[in-house]
């Protein structure tokens, strides 16, 4: 099961993509480890993550439905 | 009164919200993409007084966005000519000119003077800054920022009632990035309408907070993407770790250094699976820098303790040049690790990345007391 990540920001930028789609994992802290994994670049750039709309404090179980986010922090103004 | 007719006729708003503007301060930091919008909505709308920060001059690439600023204005002072077409927009309004970089000298004699406090600023030092200062002060934060097509905005630090604060900038990202890690806004490009659209929503919530009508940003992040028109909300969950990476008071504040803290480009964080490797090195120094009540208890390798809550009344010495900081969640730490970095530039100083908790998962270790 593919679970879709939608990214904001930089984070577009340096993976040239809109979203990423990668196997799902049992829970964020593991999809955090195989993102890391996958794509290195990600551990070069601060972000948050959010599921289901909720930037996430501690790890959450994933469901096939969640909805994963990562948002960097913005400086412009 | 007739000026504001058209607001005044609002059921929810009234003459009694217009009453609200007119004895209310704001203060907004940034006279540039996000301050013009502001600035030119808040006048427009009646809050009585306003005071700008900004030290820059107008230059010919800021007019593509900076929508207060004429082509004659080029040169002059930002926070002087905004103050000029603001008056010359409504003379009811007061406008007070900052013209200089909000530090840790000035911030809490400028921002104590205002009812709340919009960052409209273009740099993550002063953001930290400002939040931090908010949250001593007690000051409600209106958040603004802008990159390529994309904006972010929220309200922090509003007042709940009983004594109780809502997130704060920190509690989205703990840590000021490392200046390698996010571009800053000389570099990144940006839409002109951008800034404007998301000055605007924060203007909208400033005046939702000084009349009390609806709903603003508390404990959300509005994000906007204009190529797609994507609006998102997303739910911010305040964290207890979050208050100690703020100074503990204004003498702390005064004396923290934002800017250095985002000038520093280190490689500073261990990942968990080299950190046992350290465990039994003559030259190394494990560092506990979580309060002493918390748990869990570590004994699988030699560290002391040395809270980081403590650092501000004096920063602690090793003698060792290699330091390994740990905390629960990796945050602390690496606070810990940028200031330690500050002083002993020629000490190796590493913070465990993502805590202790993260490491005990990795390593599936019966500790003393399972969490």
């Amino acid at each position: 099961m593919k679970i879709k990540i939608l990214l904001f920001g930089q984070l577009k930028e340096k993976l040239d993509a809109g979203f990423i789609e990668i196997e799902s994992m049992e829970d964020s802290d593991l999809l955090l480890a195989k993102l890391k994994s996958e794509f290195p670049v990600l551990s070069d750039i601060s972000f948050r993550i959010a599921v289901d709309k909720i930037l996430i404090a501690e790890k959450v179980v994933l469901s096939e439905k969640s909805e994963v986010a990562l948002l960097p922090p913005f400086s412009g103004g | 009164m007739e000026r504001y007719q058209r607001q005044i006729i609002l059921s929810q708003f009234g003459r009694e919200g217009q009453n609200k503007l007119a004895t209310a301060k704001v203060l907004v930091v940034g006279a540039g993409g996000l301050g013009c919008p502001v600035l030119m909505y808040l006048a427009a709308a009646g809050v009585g007084h306003l005071g700008v920060v900004d030290k820059d001059v107008v230059s010919l690439s800021n007019l593509q966005r900076q929508i207060l600023y004429k082509t004659e204005d080029i040169g002059l002072p930002k926070v002087e000519r905004a103050k000029h077409y603001l008056q010359q927009m409504n003379p009811e309004v007061n406008v007070t000119t900052y013209a200089t970089y909000l530090t840790t000298q000035n911030a809490v004699e400028i921002i104590d003077d205002y009812d709340m406090v919009v960052d409209a600023t273009d740099n993550f030092p002063s953001r930290y800054l400002i939040n931090d200062a908010c949250v001593l002060l007690g000051k409600p934060l209106i958040y603004g920022a802008v990159s390529n097509f994309e904006g972010q905005v929220a309200v922090f630090n509003a007042d709940l009632g009983n004594d109780k604060r809502s997130a704060n900038y920190r509690d989205i990202f703990p840590n000021q990035p490392m200046e390698n890690e996010i571009g800053n806004c000389a570099e990144i490009g940006v839409l002109g309408v951008l800034p404007g659209i998301i000055g605007c929503i924060q203007a909208s919530d400033v005046i939702k907070l000084i009349t009390g009508i609806g709903k603003p940003l508390i404990n959300q992040l509005q994000t906007v993407n204009l190529l797609t028109n994507h609006w998102q909300t997303f739910v911010i969950q305040p964290s207890q770790e979050t208050r100690s990476l703020i100074p503990t008071d204004l003498v702390a504040f005064k004396a923290k250094d934002y800017s250095l803290l985002c000038r520093l480009k280190l490689d500073i964080e261990l990942d968990a699976v080299d950190f046992q490797s350290y465990f039994d090195r003559e030259d190394v120094v494990i560092i506990d820098v979580r309060e002493t009540f918390e748990k869990p208890e570590i004994d699988h390798f030699h560290h002391q303790k040395h809270p980081l809550s403590t650092w501000e009344k004096e920063l602690p010495s090793f003698d060792k040049n290699f330091i390994i900081l740990f905390c629960q969640s990796g945050k602390r730490s690496l606070e810990a690790a940028k200031i330690l970095s500050q002083r002993d530039e020629n000490k190796t100083i590493f913070s465990l990345k993502n805590g202790i908790l993260h490491w005990q998962n990795h390593h599936k270790i019966n500790l003393n007391e399972p969490s």
